[in-house]
Formats: structure tokens, sequence, C-alpha cells
């Protein structure tokens, strides 16, 4: 199993700060897209992905135990859609 | 065991206690931003804020920002807090201390410190004003596809 775990009005558009799914093998991509449909949230297609506490690409394959955040934009921000997250971020 | 330099906290933000972790004697210039509460933002009267993190993962990219840092500017040292929860006008929501050996560097890496916080870290605001309340952040236009400035610098 895998963890969602969702923030800010990210949070309060689902209603709930974590939900549980079988991710293991899609793409981060995939489970962006799953919970866009599922809630009809199109305000997801605005947030950086993370996985176990990185931003991760959305080409990135879910294992088993992944822990999946979705990020929206951050306060001051610069509008880091997941599209224009630069290299360096992947790397630390 | 080294201090921490990087944290997040519900408690109230001591200046002392952040900027003693960078006083040293190699250093003769220590700077620091004290981010608060702002009462007026264009005309709108912000009652208090609610911040709200992804602790773990702020943590490490606050601890990221202060590597990145002590690699462009090598003597220098950082240490940051953010507060989150309810904050009133006036509270202190962040510290950034940076101590370097001569003053232009400390001054350099602070600024580059609260941009990058803006860029990476994962911490939110809600803005409760007089009439309403707002995710700040949620309401900025997306373009998607469109370079940062950083990408085509």
């Amino acid at each position: 199993m895998n963890t969602l775990l969702f923030f800010a009005g990210l949070k309060e558009a689902i209603g709930t700060d974590e939900v549980r799914l079988a991710a293991a093998g899609m793409t981060l991509g995939e489970v962006k897209e799953k919970v866009r449909s599922e809630y009809s949230l199109d305000q997801v297609n605005n947030c950086m992905m993370a996985v176990n506490e990185e931003f991760a690409p959305e080409d990135t394959t879910i294992t088993e135990g992944d822990i999946i955040a979705f990020i929206p934009p951050v306060s001051g921000g610069l509008n880091p859609c997941s599209h224009s997250i630069r290299k360096s971020q992947y790397n630390h | 065991m080294m201090e921490q330099c990087c944290w997040i906290t519900t408690e109230p933000l001591e200046i002392e206690e952040v900027t003693k972790r960078v006083i040293r004697r190699e250093a003769g210039a220590v700077n620091t931003f004290i981010g608060t509460v702002r009462e007026f933002t264009k005309g709108k009267r912000t009652l208090f804020l609610q911040y709200e993190t992804y602790k773990d993962m702020a943590e490490k990219k606050l601890e990221q920002i202060s590597k990145e840092i002590e690699q462009r500017w090598p003597s220098a040292e950082v240490a940051i807090a953010h507060r989150i929860g309810r904050l009133e006008i006036t509270d202190i929501a962040v510290i950034i201390a940076v101590s370097t050996p001569h003053r232009n560097d400390s001054y350099e890496a602070s600024r580059y410190a609260i941009e990058r916080i803006k860029e990476i870290v994962p911490i939110w605001k809600k803005e409760h004003w007089e009439d309403g309340e707002e995710w700040i952040g949620d309401q900025k236009e997306v373009r998607p596809g469109v370079p940062l400035k950083e990408e085509i610098r």
C-alpha cells in the first residue's frame, strides 16, 4: 500500500490529509490523474509531487510503501508546477 | 551531537536562539532576517494567519538551502527557523541567521535563503481577512510548460 498526503487548500478540497492507495507500479503522473478524476479536482494540476519527501518527476514509478505527497504552490511561490521543476531539485 | 540548524516549530521564535547557532570567532558579520505577519496587504486587512507544513520534508528542504548556501559562500553558516500554526499580526514567522567573515556575503546569502524558502519549502499560509479566507499560493496563475526564470538564465 501507499500513502497519499494532501496539504493546504488541496486537503480542504478533498476533505482529508491522507488517503491509502495501492499505487505500486503506477507512475506518479498516473497517481495524479487518478486523484484528479476521482475527486474532480483540477487543482492537482498545479501541484508539485514528492515521493518520500523529495520532489519527483511524473514519470517516477511508485514502489510498495512509497509516500506520495501533493505539494500545492508554496507561499511566496514561483508557480512551481511539475512541468518546470529544476532538475537540480531532484538530485538531493 | 551537532545542534540542528534548521527547524519548524509551533512555538514563538526567539531571535537569540537562532543567531547564537551561527555566531563564531571566524565571523565578522551576522545577518538576521525576521519575517513577520503584516496587517495590511494592498489595503486588505489580515486578522491572523494559519501556517501549515509538511514538516519532515520542510526541514529537509531547509537543510538543503543551508547546504546550497555553504556551497556558494563556503565560509557561511546558516540557521533557519520557521513557525507554523496560528500567528497574530506582528508575530515572527521566520528567522534566518547567516554568519560570514565579511558583511557583503551575509546580506547576499540571507536574501538567497528567503527566496529559496519561497520556492522549494512546503509551507503554506492561509490568510484570514476581515471578509473571508484564502490559501496563498493557490490563487497564482499557473502556466504549465513555461520555464522558470532560473532555467533560462
